[in-house]
């Protein structure tokens, strides 16, 4: 988003000199608009406001009917049951999960992309190879990934699960970052070369500062990815490591459905990704395009 | 290049030789896609090449009869009209959704292009659906969709009178609609954010020239803006249309691929024949025959991404 200034100037201009019933013209046409937004707003928000408030209700508002559209105070059994229960430990799987393999997708894929902007390593071929590994269905890589982590006895360990998501997210970190470091000057590194720092200085001392409002906006999404994944954590873990979208899908049972925990658990594992938003919105077209768009 | 190979050290040259000098080193490039390049070999090159072997094989939970039998499995997956079926099912979601995503998201991007109070923070707002868990997503549909306690439900009673409440999920009339709305509900903004980037960065002074020159709203957009945006709007439909491809969870959640296998997209057939009938090898064949079809769609998705700005 470039800001509101651009879209300000957006409107028709010169309509200074036009008779005085357009004033209230544009008037009903901000109205018009504004309903417009209201009506999409409701539309948007209004199922994750019903996933929210379902882990506040008391289970007798819950199942009625017609439902409780607000409900009458906070109760948070639904939480304290996760806790009780011990189905927080899916959080902190997640959590641990994803944020390892964040860094170690950061760190890798910063490197390569640092190879690919400045040294051209690979040509374009690399770069396309391994941009291409991020686009091919979870399914039809998580598949051959089963069979190998089955081999090596990783089905349901951390690691699996941490390499896993670090594979699957080093392309991505790759890709962006490559378009971070190519925004930078050139002449910065050669200069701290000239002044007698080697390679490895270069990048740690002048290219990582440079990109890092790119490095924190890449990390977040890359957290995102791994923290939202439900396919590759269903296949790979059993109950040891099994993550918060996986403990979701266990509470949709044959016969009965825990409609509390399900919810709470949604909310426990929407609040991070909720305050990452908040963080990135100057990111976020970059972010999810792969820098395919630069916003 | 060689002497300036052995040259390049601490004690760089002035001048010519310093762009040169950044450019030689030949290790220092290498060992930093080591790591990179070992990850992507081990977890996806040979695991793939794995799979392959494993699809001329039969493997399956009962039997592990690592012995080679050609192409059977192949020759099962031609004849086997549940998976062409899947297909079917995949591309049309796909289509389906991604025109509707389409549609709605730019409407949502004309409408937000100019001014209006509060519109950075509607435009956060609006984009919380796509950055939820497909797995959340799907859970709130599914509560959404609940016939007896559901809001929808509820509202569809106040507006008709029915017998019977409508099972959403599980009504083969209503199951594609109902699919298609939580992803639309969940992907929409993501058009919708693309696009007004796109919009807001519309060259102004030729949209208001057309304007004095009296053209109409439409005809301005059809003319003046679509042509400016395209490259963004070609972007936006391939990176969506590669995830409508592989879309998994949200499905799974809501319909588990029923009623009987109406809603089974591809993704969801492999996983039932490779995770819950343990026919190994055949969805080996299965995601190989998957992984050929998208390789030319990666390959324009990839073009198209190398040249838009």
């Amino acid at each position: 988003m470039s800001g509101t200034t651009p879209s300000r100037a957006a409107g028709p201009a010169g309509f200074a000199g036009r008779k005085p019933w357009w004033q209230r013209d544009r008037t009903r046409r901000m109205a018009g608009r504004l309903i417009a937004v209201a009506f999409l707003l409701l539309f948007f928000l209004f199922p994750i406001y019903w996933l929210f408030v379902i882990s506040i209700k008391t289970p007798d508002e819950i199942y009625s009917s017609p439902p409780v559209w607000i409900p009458d105070g906070f109760h948070l059994d639904a939480y304290i049951a996760l806790f009780e229960d011990g189905d927080v430990q899916a959080i902190w799987n997640s959590l641990l999960v994803a944020s390892v393999s964040t860094v170690l997708a950061l760190l890798f894929g910063t490197m390569c992309a640092y190879s690919l902007a400045r040294y051209r390593t690979g040509g374009i071929h690399l770069g396309l190879w391994i941009i291409s590994q991020r686009m091919i269905p979870p399914i039809a890589i998580v598949f051959p990934v089963f069979l190998l982590y089955v081999m090596v006895g990783w089905v349901d360990t951390y690691r699996g699960l941490i390499v896993l998501y670090t594979t699957f997210n080093v392309p991505y970190v790759i890709w962006m970052m490559r378009g971070y470091i190519l925004d930078i000057p050139l002449e910065l590194e050669q200069s701290a070369l000239v002044d007698g720092c080697n390679h490895w200085q270069v990048f740690v001392k002048v290219v990582f500062p440079m990109v890092r409002s790119g490095l924190f906006a890449t990390a977040v999404f890359t957290f995102i990815f791994a923290w939202n994944d439900f396919v590759f954590a269903l296949i790979v873990t059993r109950d040891a490591v099994t993550t918060f979208p996986v403990q979701i899908t266990h509470y949709f049972g044959a016969q009965s459905t825990f409609w509390s925990k399900i919810s709470a658990m949604s909310v426990l594992g929407t609040l991070p990704v909720m305050i990452a938003v908040g963080l990135l919105q100057r990111f976020l077209v970059r972010g999810m395009t792969m820098g395919a768009i630069k916003g | 290049m060689t002497t300036r190979d052995t040259a390049a050290g601490s004690a760089a040259p002035p001048g010519w030789g310093r762009r040169l000098e950044l450019l030689a080193d030949r290790k220092f490039r290498y060992l930093l896609i080591v790591p990179t390049v070992f990850l992507l070999l081990s977890v996806t090159v040979f695991p793939a090449i794995y799979t392959l072997i494993v699809s001329f094989q039969d493997i399956t939970l009962m039997a592990e009869d690592r012995s080679f039998h050609g192409l059977m499995n192949y020759q099962r997956l031609l004849e086997d009209s549940r998976f062409w079926w899947s297909l079917v099912h995949t591309v049309g979601f796909l289509l389906a959704a991604l025109a509707l995503q389409f549609v709605l998201g730019l409407l949502m991007a004309l409408l937000f292009v100019e001014w209006m109070p509060g519109r950075q923070v509607f435009i956060t707002l609006l984009v919380l659906p796509t950055v939820i868990s497909p797995i959340v997503a799907g859970s709130a549909w599914r509560i959404m969709y609940e016939h007896q306690y559901g809001p929808i439900s509820q509202i569809i009673g106040w507006l008709a009178e029915l017998d019977n409440p409508v099972l959403w999920t599980a009504d083969p009339t209503f199951v594609y609609p109902a699919i298609l709305l939580a992803e639309v509900w969940q992907w929409t903004p993501f058009m919708f954010l693309l696009l007004l980037a796109a919009l807001v960065n519309v060259d102004k002074s030729q949209v208001e020239s057309a304007e004095i020159d009296g053209s109409t709203y439409w005809r301005t957009f059809w003319y003046i803006v679509f042509p400016a945006i395209r490259p963004v709007v070609a972007v936006a439909l391939l990176i969506r249309s590669l995830d409508l491809f592989r879309v998994f969870d949200k499905v799974w959640i809501l319909t588990q691929g029923g009623p009987g296998t109406m809603t089974e997209l591809i993704s969801i057939y492999i996983y039932k024949v490779g995770f819950q009938q343990f026919q190994t090898s055949y969805a080996a064949a299965m995601t190989f025959v998957v992984i050929i079809l998208l390789t030319a769609v990666v390959v324009l998705a990839l073009r198209r991404m190398g040249v838009s700005p």
